[in-house]
């Protein structure tokens, strides 16, 4: 469970979440959406421990994401909107996230496969060097592969043809029911059936939060 | 700890392909070959010759260039990330901050660390092969002279990498750092002397506290034990705490400093927003 309580954090005096509660339970499918600048990046940035905030708390299943870090991040698998240059090749990536994560490389392959990429065949490539596609396959691979209790996507087909959006979404059928997927995005109507609930946000604050039936 | 060592594994294979680190590798490898084909060894400069001469050469430029090298390069690591959002996504596996940034320090030092040594090395190396004397004590206490001035910035570039948001600014501020240093070695507290708007306790703690003149006080000491090659201060330096104190000073005080600053920088790092 995901417990956000009066959270509040300000950039330069600006304040970008504004006093936002909501909680996220087992079994909870959201499209968090809302225009640029609502505060849907740094919410979710807060969830991961990037941000520290100036007021309120948010607790992953009991722990600060500050204090208890690792704990938090080892139930939590997340896509960001654009794939980094990372300079790792594609093999020492996956060696990264298979000791700290303790994902074996197999699984991680066998994800990939299903998103049509040859990870094998790519492993010592760098993945900056990877088309904007097979990155953004691989960083999917990567999240699905560690069975996490709560997906976070970022805009997570953005880099995708149809056909791989497709593939994605049905992947994403697959989830553990109980398990908690947020995802961002401006495309409702891509997510069909996938999310039972919405989340509106704008300028720092719920403005709607609906769940569908 | 397990998560340091693979962060410090990775980092390094990933440096030992990046154009940094072969520019890195050139200038070193490319120094002592020049200083070989120029027949520096052999030649006779104020006094020194063979191997003396070649370490003293090293050494000053080592002096100049290893400090902006290792600020230029390292600076980056933390505030490069950042900025392409690379630490975002590094950062959402469980991996303490302790082991990404101890392990970031660590594979980074090794390979700062390493091509100085292995120049240094293959130096003398080739002076013994012909005909000079192998300095096992002085080639071991410049090793660790090398250590210590690699240890400070390193220390100092990871406090500013985490300190700034900006690699531009990060950049900048390196530039800034090595400028100031650079121009408080001997020539500029001469020209402060000579002008006498300082008394000689002030030039002389100065001095003491600039790790760039430190090491290369204690470099210069190690071959020439009066330090006649060298201005004023150092020599003032010599005279107050004699030659040993003065060389545990010079590894003691740039490795404390740089623990000092890499501490202040994780400090920072774990406790403010990483992104």
């Amino acid at each position: 469970m995901i417990r956000i309580e009066k959270a509040t954090k300000k950039f330069m005096g600006a304040t970008v979440l504004d006093s936002v509660s909501v909680t996220f339970l087992p079994g909870d499918k959201v499209a968090l959406m809302g225009p640029n600048g609502a505060g849907k990046t740094t919410l979710v940035r807060s969830v991961l421990g990037f941000y520290r905030l100036d007021g309120g708390e948010i607790e992953v299943f009991g722990n600060s994401p500050y204090q208890k870090r690792t704990a938090v991040l080892e139930r939590i698998a997340f896509i960001p909107q654009t794939p980094p240059p990372i300079k790792l090749s594609v093999k020492e990536l996956c060696e990264y996230i298979s000791k700290s994560s303790g994902v074996e490389v197999e699984r991680i392959a066998a994800e990939a496969d299903r998103m049509d990429l040859d990870l094998k065949g790519n492993g010592d490539k760098p993945f900056f060097k990877l088309s904007g596609g097979m990155k953004q396959k691989l960083l999917i691979a990567i999240a699905l592969s560690r069975k996490s209790d709560i997906f976070i996507f970022d805009e997570p087909t953005a880099n995708l043809d149809p056909k791989a959006r497709e593939r994605f979404y049905a992947l994403l059928k697959e989830l553990n029911p109980e398990s908690i997927a947020v995802y961002i995005t401006h495309r409702i109507e891509e997510l069909g059936d996938l999310v039972n609930r919405t989340v509106y946000m704008d300028l720092g604050k719920i403005t709607e939060d609906r769940r569908i039936a | 700890m397990k998560n340091l060592f693979l962060v410090a594994k990775l980092d390094i294979k990933e440096s030992l392909r990046s154009r940094w680190f072969l520019v890195y590798l050139t200038v070193f490898g490319g120094m002592m070959a020049l200083f070989f084909v120029t027949g520096i060894t052999d030649s006779v400069v104020m006094g020194f010759t063979g191997l003396s001469r070649l370490l003293l050469i090293y050494m000053q430029v080592t002096v100049v260039i290893l400090p902006i090298f290792i600020l230029i390069t390292t600076v980056k690591s933390i505030s490069q990330d950042r900025e392409s959002a690379i630490l975002e996504y590094m950062l959402s596996f469980p991996v303490s901050l302790f082991d990404y940034y101890w392990g970031k320090m660590a594979g980074r030092f090794f390979i700062v660390f390493f091509p100085v040594v292995l120049a240094l090395v293959l130096g003398v190396a080739w002076g013994a092969l012909k005909g000079g004397e192998l300095p096992w004590s002085m080639l071991l206490i410049y090793s660790a002279l090398l250590f210590a001035m690699c240890a400070v910035f390193l220390g100092i570039a990871f406090f500013i990498s985490t300190l700034v948001k900006s690699h531009d600014v990060a950049l900048g501020a390196s530039f800034v750092v090595w400028i100031t240093l650079l121009a408080f070695i001997d020539i500029a507290l001469i020209g402060l002397m000579l002008q006498n708007r300082f008394d000689d306790e002030i030039i002389i703690s100065i001095a003491l506290l600039n790790p760039m003149e430190v090491f290369r006080v204690g470099a210069v000491a190690l071959f020439d034990p009066e330090l006649t090659v060298m201005g004023p201060v150092a020599y003032f330096l010599l005279d107050s705490f004699g030659r040993t104190n003065l060389l545990v000073y010079a590894f003691v005080y740039p490795v404390v400093l740089g623990i000092f600053f890499a501490w202040a920088g994780y400090w920072y790092f774990s406790r403010k927003d990483l992104l």
